[in-house]
């Protein structure tokens, strides 16, 4: 019970700072028309440039692809970043020393740390169901190529990815003193994060000592995940009249799966590292927030 | 029966001794003041006594239960205010009461009435759906008393509550403080820097470099540690030199110190030509703070 108040106390804090929460809305619009605008070509070229010589899409299938593309990179970069600017409550919780407050009554420090991290969780989620359902609506418009199956999915891989990102973020958090140090912060992950998960450039383009190393970061895994559920549909439309090397050769130049020593991860293997790797960054939040607490306690 | 008892209490850093060796007690519904200069232990020692930092030494007894025994029973008792205000200022002052009631599991029907009976109290019906962050100094601190207050504690820690306060803001926490001295016999344990606010209190602990100088009603600590004060007006200045005794000019009055109430008598016995218009008086809290430390509150050490 306490636990859903500390968690309604931190969700409410946030959507009543109107500048906070627009800010985090307004990101995802940001990443959307940078995509559009800039992105948008070299992700239509990359495709044709993989086709064999003549090959005739349709400009639905393109867009269809293109947009599977954004929308999986948009929501990988949102599920991150978003935690960060949503984690602020935390932070401006320990500058303005509530965390004493909260230390003369009956709370344990497991429940504030979990109430901080479900909190971020559920607003990080909603933002990026806002990202989700103006995605839809876009890919709808552009061309829709998601099976059933792949709608799901989308939402599954959301949600993990959020709880990710949100653990992630609200590691780096804990030792952040400042609402300045998690505004930089949130900047260097905001520009970076795309480039390290694979949602701005595919791994597979990167050089071959790079791509290795970011196929140990969990959260490559996930932008994966999202690739092939986003992209997936098209892919085998595109396919259909095709050699099943170039379908493959997509697959492998999106991203839609990855290979980590010579061997593909399968996609039940990218499911398994996220949720393993939530478990523990949650579990090592926790217990930093107690030990932390129990230090200054001292 | 004692709502607080400090018992040879330790807090040290490396080689500062923050609280070195303290012990005192606080009776129930006294009001309590706790006086030093920045870095006396007055911090740590009430920072120890909400269980938020751990002691090197000693024993904290909050209503007769040991403080490590049992932590949440005694959190239970307290409501502490700091001096800084903890309120969460983009939320109304509905929330905040809320939010802090339902970590002592006062939630639902409980709650409302809790909140109907603290609003009558703090007289907060006009502001209760106005955001924290909208109120003006005076109201912030009316609403932080009441959050302190929501699960009925049976000690009200105010950590220099009226730091940085305009003086009628200040006077309206007072009045609230008081009344509820009064209505409910509520303990009071204050940390003030101003020194009228601890000329109130019933017991007075004067703290310095963690060790207690001082433990004693603020008419003992008078008596103790200031003379009185004659001030004679419209008398001739070379009359009052001849007494020979210390004074000074204050305002339209000469103002001559004397050892104590019974030296002011026989200097009324003695001169009473001199004594057409005049007053006496005992010394201040400032006074007894500075014989007392040899230092001005409000001074860093």
């Amino acid at each position: 019970m306490k636990l859903l108040f500390l968690i309604k106390r931190n969700c409410k804090i946030y959507f009543k700072d109107k500048a906070l929460f627009f800010s985090s809305l307004i990101a995802p619009l940001v990443l959307f028309f940078l995509f559009v605008a800039f992105l948008g070509d070299v992700y239509r070229d990359s495709l044709t440039s993989v086709l064999p010589e003549g090959t005739e899409l349709s400009s639905r299938l393109i867009e269809g692809f293109a947009g599977g593309w954004l929308m999986s990179s948009l929501i990988a970069v949102c599920s991150v970043s978003i935690a960060f600017t949503a984690n602020m409550v935390m932070v401006q919780d320990r500058v303005t020393k509530r965390f004493s407050d909260f230390a003369v009554a009956p709370v344990s420090r497991s429940q504030l740390a979990l109430g901080y991290y479900l909190s971020t969780a559920l607003v990080t989620l909603f933002v990026c169901g806002v990202a989700l359902a103006a995605g839809f609506i876009y890919l709808a418009i552009v061309g829709w190529y998601l099976t059933v199956s792949d709608f799901f999915f989308t939402l599954l891989d959301t949600l993990l990815l959020v709880l990710f990102g949100t653990a992630l973020s609200s590691l780096v958090c804990k030792f952040i003193k400042s609402e300045g140090g998690i505004s930089a912060v949130e900047v260097i992950v905001s520009a970076a994060y795309g480039f390290l998960c694979g949602a701005y450039m595919p791994i597979s383009s990167l050089a071959k000592g790079i791509a290795d190393a970011l196929l140990f970061l969990p959260g490559t895994y996930g932008t994966s995940l999202l690739h092939e559920h986003f992209m997936g549909g098209a892919i085998d439309r595109i396919g259909e009249d095709m050699p099943a090397e170039i379908v493959e050769k997509i697959r492998d130049g999106f991203d839609c799966t990855l290979t980590v020593f010579g061997n593909s991860v399968p996609e039940w293997a990218c499911f398994l590292i996220l949720a393993l790797t939530v478990v523990v960054l949650v579990a090592v939040f926790v217990l930093l927030h107690v030990v932390k607490i129990k230090r200054k306690i001292k | 029966m004692n709502a607080i008892e400090i018992e040879r209490l330790k807090k040290y850093y490396h080689e500062v001794k923050a609280v070195d060796d303290i012990s005192f007690t606080v009776r129930r519904g006294e009001f309590f003041a706790f006086l030093g200069v920045n870095g006396a232990g007055k911090s740590t020692t009430i920072s120890i006594l909400c269980g938020m930092q751990k002691r090197d030494g000693g024993s904290v007894k909050i209503d007769g239960l040991e403080l490590d025994d049992h932590a949440d029973a005694v959190k239970r008792k307290l409501g502490v205010v700091f001096q800084n205000s903890v309120l969460d200022m983009p939320l109304s002052v509905a929330d905040n009461l809320k939010y802090r009631a339902s970590l002592y599991g006062i939630t639902g029907a409980s709650y409302k009435k809790r909140l109907q009976e603290l609003t009558e109290l703090f007289g907060l019906k006009e502001i209760l759906r106005r955001p924290v962050g909208k109120l003006s100094g005076g109201q912030k601190r009316r609403v932080d008393i009441a959050r302190a207050l929501v699960h009925e504690p049976e000690i009200l820690i105010l950590d220099e509550p009226t730091t940085g306060l305009d003086p009628q803001t200040r006077r309206s926490v007072w009045e609230i403080v008081n009344g509820l001295r009064k209505e409910r016999e509520m303990t009071v344990f204050l940390t003030t820097h101003y020194m009228e606010e601890a000329a109130d209190a019933d017991r007075v602990v004067i703290l310095d470099g963690g060790k207690i100088l001082a433990n004693a009603t603020p008419l003992e600590l008078k008596n103790r540690y200031t003379g009185d004060y004659v001030t004679f007006y419209r008398t001739r200045e070379e009359a009052v030199a001849a007494l020979g005794l210390p004074y000074k000019r204050i305002g339209e009055g000469l103002r001559v110190e004397v050892k104590d109430t019974a030296a002011a008598t026989e200097l009324v016995l003695a001169h009473p030509e001199l004594f057409g218009d005049y007053e006496i008086t005992k010394g201040k809290m400032d006074d007894v703070f500075l014989n007392v430390t040899g230092k001005q509150i409000g001074e860093e050490v």
